[in-house]
């Protein structure tokens, strides 16, 4: 009797369709990284990262669109593996992060689109302007993991134009946009 | 001759003086210049390597100097200058040449953070320590610029007292650093 209540309980466990599940992002583990890359003088690439940033997700593979993800970065972390350019990085020539030291993203939509890709429309707040950006993302993977917990991860870029967000300092033609590459793995809460 | 005597500079004591005198300037106006450079400046990577390798060599002066006080110390004040002239000047001197070395110190620090040398030139590099604490380059910066102004201020007010000295007072003050007996 106990095996039959057992097993009819997992089957109506089983036959609950799969809801949305909310992730936080996995950046203990620093399973996450917030990168970007910009061209130097138009003859090479300059890459970097911010170390610092949180946020959490909600995603469900059966219905995408109903995804929201939300990332807040500390400007502060700002990495270039450079000391005297993360200075200047830090200041008001660019990310001015004493007086705006976070920068946030907040999804609005999501547009599923071929296969495992999608467009994830969110507000980016960065140098304290604010502006709907567009990342073309994809999944990378979900499943569990090998320590009890169930893990998705996910790819994302966009480009930024500096100006559009108060970064005003001329590095040159080749230099007036950034593109940023998010690599987020989420644990399910 | 070399050594001060107790009435006069030597020739060692008078070229340190003017020699970090005309560096400490050159270093304010070149770092003062050189942050606002725009990156397709040809001086924007010039300027702060020289910067930077003045400033260690002038680090190696004053260490020359603080050695060359002991093995040869100042001559005595004039007797026509006051009491509260020679505590003054004694420690507006003294944060002169604390000043420098928390500027080399800051200076330093700025770079270093990332575990870079500094170069000095095509010389000689010195080693970096790395980070010491944390924001490191950024205290170091907002360090270096207020210590860079306080001093600039001090050395004005070191100069002006030197020529109250020469046009007011009409003593050997100012004569006597440049070598000249009394």
């Amino acid at each position: 009797m106990k095996k039959l209540l057992l097993a009819a309980s997992m089957a109506a466990m089983m036959a609950i369709p799969a809801q949305a599940a909310d992730y936080v992002i996995d950046t203990q583990g620093a399973h996450a990284f917030v990168q970007f890359k910009i061209s130097h003088l138009g003859y090479s690439w300059l890459y970097g990262r911010f170390n610092t940033f949180s946020g959490d997700f909600s995603y469900d593979a059966d219905k995408l669109e109903a995804s929201k993800i939300q990332l807040t970065i500390d400007t502060n972390s700002v990495d270039s593996n450079h000391a005297e350019r993360d200075k200047h990085l830090r200041s008001g020539d660019f990310l001015n992060v004493s007086k705006h030291p976070k920068a946030t993203f907040v999804s609005t939509k999501v547009v599923p689109k071929a296969g495992d890709t999608f467009d994830l429309h969110g507000n980016l707040t960065l140098n304290g302007v604010t502006k709907e950006v567009v990342i073309a993302a994809e999944k990378l993977g979900e499943g569990k993991d090998p320590w009890g917990g169930y893990r998705a991860g996910f790819a994302g870029t966009t480009t930024l134009t500096l100006k559009d967000f108060a970064i005003n300092t001329d590095l040159g033609p080749a230099s007036a946009t950034v593109q940023l590459d998010l690599t987020v793995e989420g644990i399910r809460k | 001759m070399l050594k001060n005597s107790s009435s006069h500079y030597g020739l060692v004591s008078v070229v340190l003086h003017w020699l970090v005198a005309l560096t400490v300037f050159g270093l304010f106006g070149v770092g003062f210049w050189m942050v606002d450079l725009s990156y397709y400046s040809e001086w924007y990577r010039t300027a702060p390597y020289w910067h930077k390798s003045v400033g260690i060599l002038l680090a190696v002066a004053m260490l020359l100097r603080v050695l060359w006080r002991f093995f040869s110390p100042p001559p005595t004040a004039l007797a026509s200058h006051k009491s509260w002239e020679k505590r003054t000047s004694a420690v507006v001197q003294f944060c002169l040449y604390l000043g420098i070395f928390m500027l080399v110190l800051s200076g330093y620090l700025i770079s270093t953070e990332d575990g870079r040398p500094i170069a000095v030139f095509t010389w000689f590099e010195v080693p970096a320590l790395g980070a010491l604490f944390a924001n490191q380059a950024d205290i170091a910066g907002l360090v270096h610029e207020y210590v860079a102004y306080s001093l600039i201020a001090l050395a004005v007010l070191h100069g002006l007292a030197a020529l109250k000295h020469h046009f007011i007072d009409k003593d050997n003050t100012l004569k006597r650093m440049f070598g000249r007996k009394p």
